[in-house]
């Protein structure tokens, strides 16, 4: 158990060495929230915003700092695992004795590392550079919301790497999911009254509630300590409102779980592009998919 | 001890049998060679007993292990070199080897593995850096790492110049000395001459030959062939046996199980006229003359 524990952190070390080298996906995780930040604090100065109570940095550090999470975890992971598996890296590994849980622990566990790396700075920059105010009261929820938002995300990751043919489709698919969806969950812009669907498809998607449950931390008018299942929202009016996590987490949770089943279910350590689709000479049959034969060609 | 018994092994795709009823017993520490031409379900075989594919039927013993469930305890036994190199190409090749040695109980020395594939000068580069053929050799040093007592090699020097498969050759020559068995595929018919104790040839999803690389296919028992040209004005008709002449070359053609003799009868003719017999030579059919007589058509190489 010992020897395993230290090869789940050597594997992650291992991942971590190949992310910084990657300096492309280093740059989207890390600096690309970043920037998002200082342009939004640069349009709309800081200063506070009425209906939500708080100052335009205080908004968007926690948010763009989930973004960050959300990347590091969903998108990188989904293409990294998927990328390693056309180059045959995954099958070569599981001709090892490494257990095929530790390797997939160290995935998980770079991933969730470049997590804290991207929202430590993104909330560092914030209260250094915006004067974002950090609120102790409700600082383990947010652990918690950011440990539940983080897995969760990294489960989807490994999902659609377990369901996607091949890891050139992996960016688009990812970006294709997380960014539209990332402007229906209050990470670009808070939506003040939007439509019933609007606001019905954000909050089937686990990012709003990453969103909420994170970001809800750092609103200095929301009373509790965030450890309650519902909450109420911050009313300009009265000036008060209470944080809650509780069903953000269940939220999330459910779908953190169900990725995690199916991407056990369908995760495959065989390159399909590489042997798949191939004709037979002997003309009887044409097979494709990823159990074939895979003589030299 | 056999390190591999097979008995009865199918692999079916659908329709297709790509294993059809393989045998196969590969002794502790001998080079065992697989040939076979693309699709004869070279690979297959081999990736069943590796544990990285299911079979449709049949038995298979790898050092104990049935290896489809062999799981860890069989997986440290082994090491496997793949066809294609699978590398994380940012990484350095010394941290590349480090990380394959810890997942191992009993690894070699990083140091000496390094030396032996011979990376010394490139142990700090990485990976994306290094030649096709130090790619290979550093996937050879992955699979020797854990000091397995099987260590299986799929097509090891393909793409190698000369020299680097002399070397390769070497290395695999050296493994034997430390007693591994080594079950290696390969298109090369010298690699499989100069390294293999047994060869198998595979074909159409089952075992054609078996055998020493000098015997299989009869090889040993076959008639040699007796080449050399005869000066202008000799008429072939009167050499001793049964001349063919080679209408291209006009090679003369003798064929016999018992060269010795013939050759005795033939220099002693070719003397008595004082004759000279230009590029006289003896050959017994090469083991690609096998391979190529026993796979038949199928070869599209």
């Amino acid at each position: 158990m010992a020897r395993d524990l230290r090869l789940v952190v050597q594997q992650i070390r291992y991942q971590n060495k190949i992310f910084w080298r990657t300096p492309i996906a280093a740059f989207f995780t890390l600096v690309f929230p970043l920037m998002f930040l200082v342009l939004f604090a640069s349009i709309f100065g800081n200063d506070e915003i009425e209906e939500l109570g708080i100052t335009v940095a205080q908004f968007y550090a926690p948010a763009l700092a989930v973004f960050g999470a959300a990347s590091a975890t969903y998108t990188n992971l989904a293409t990294s695992t998927a990328i390693a598996r056309d180059e045959g890296i995954l099958k070569r590994v599981r001709g090892t004795p490494l257990p095929p849980w530790i390797y997939i622990a160290g995935r998980v566990g770079s991933a969730i590392w470049i997590a804290v790396l991207a929202v430590t700075l993104m909330m560092s920059v914030g209260i250094l550079v915006y004067n974002v105010e950090l609120i102790g009261r409700t600082f383990p929820a947010a652990v918690v919301s950011f440990v539940v938002g983080a897995a969760t995300f990294a489960a989807l990751g490994l999902f659609v790497a377990a369901m996607i043919k091949n890891g050139d489709s992996a960016p688009a698919v990812t970006n294709a999911t997380l960014l539209p969806i990332a402007f229906v969950s209050d990470v670009f812009i808070a939506i003040e009254d939007p439509p019933v669907w609007l606001d019905v498809l954000g909050n089937i998607f686990p990012l709003k509630h990453f969103v909420a449950a994170f970001g809800d931390a750092f609103h200095p008018g929301l009373s509790g300590s965030g450890f309650a299942w519902t909450g109420t929202e911050f009313s300009e009016v009265t000036g008060t409102g209470e944080y809650a996590i509780g069903l953000h987490i269940a939220v999330m949770a459910a779908w953190g779980i169900a990725a995690a089943v199916l991407a056990v279910r369908y995760f495959r350590w065989d390159p399909r592009g590489m042997e798949g689709r191939v004709k037979r000479r002997r003309g009887e049959a044409t097979v494709s998919g990823n159990d074939i034969e895979s003589d030299g060609v | 001890m056999a390190a591999i018994t097979v008995r009865g092994l199918t692999k079916h795709y659908g329709s297709l049998r790509a294993v059809d009823g393989i045998d196969l017993t590969i002794e502790e520490g001998e080079v065992f060679a697989l040939l076979g031409p693309n699709g004869a379900g070279k690979s297959t075989t081999v990736e069943i007993m590796e544990g990285h594919r299911d079979r449709t039927g049949g038995d298979v013993d790898v050092l104990g292990f049935d290896p489809a469930s062999g799981g860890r305890a069989f997986r440290e036994r082994i090491g496997i070199v793949l066809q294609q190199t699978a590398l994380e190409r940012e990484l350095k090749v010394e941290e590349a080897i480090h990380t394959y040695a810890a997942m191992y109980p009993r690894s070699r020395d990083v140091d000496e593995v390094i030396e032996i594939v011979g990376l010394t000068g490139k142990r700090s580069s990485r990976i994306k850096t290094l030649s096709g053929g130090q790619q290979r050799r550093l996937e050879l040093a992955l699979g020797i790492v854990g000091d397995p007592d099987l260590i299986f090699l799929d097509e090891p020097t393909t793409g190698f110049d000369p020299s680097a498969r002399r070397q390769a050759w070497s290395l695999i020559d050296n493994l034997r000395s430390l007693g591994k068995t080594i079950l290696l595929t390969t298109h090369y018919m010298d690699e499989a001459q100069n390294l293999a104790d047994r060869v198998a040839v595979i074909a159409r999803g089952r075992i054609v030959a078996e055998g020493s690389p000098e015997s299989i296919g009869g090889r040993s028992d076959g008639a040699a062939r007796i080449r050399f040209r005869l000066p202008t004005g000799v008429d072939a008709a009167l050499v001793p046996g049964e001349p063919i002449v080679d209408p291209e070359s006009g090679s003369v053609l003798l064929s016999t199980p018992e060269p010795t003799r013939l050759l005795h009868e033939l220099t002693g003719w070719a003397l008595e006229r004082g004759i000279e017999l230009e590029g006289l030579a003896v050959t017994r059919p090469s083991l690609e003359d096998v391979y190529l007589q026993l796979t038949g058509d199928d070869d599209d190489g």
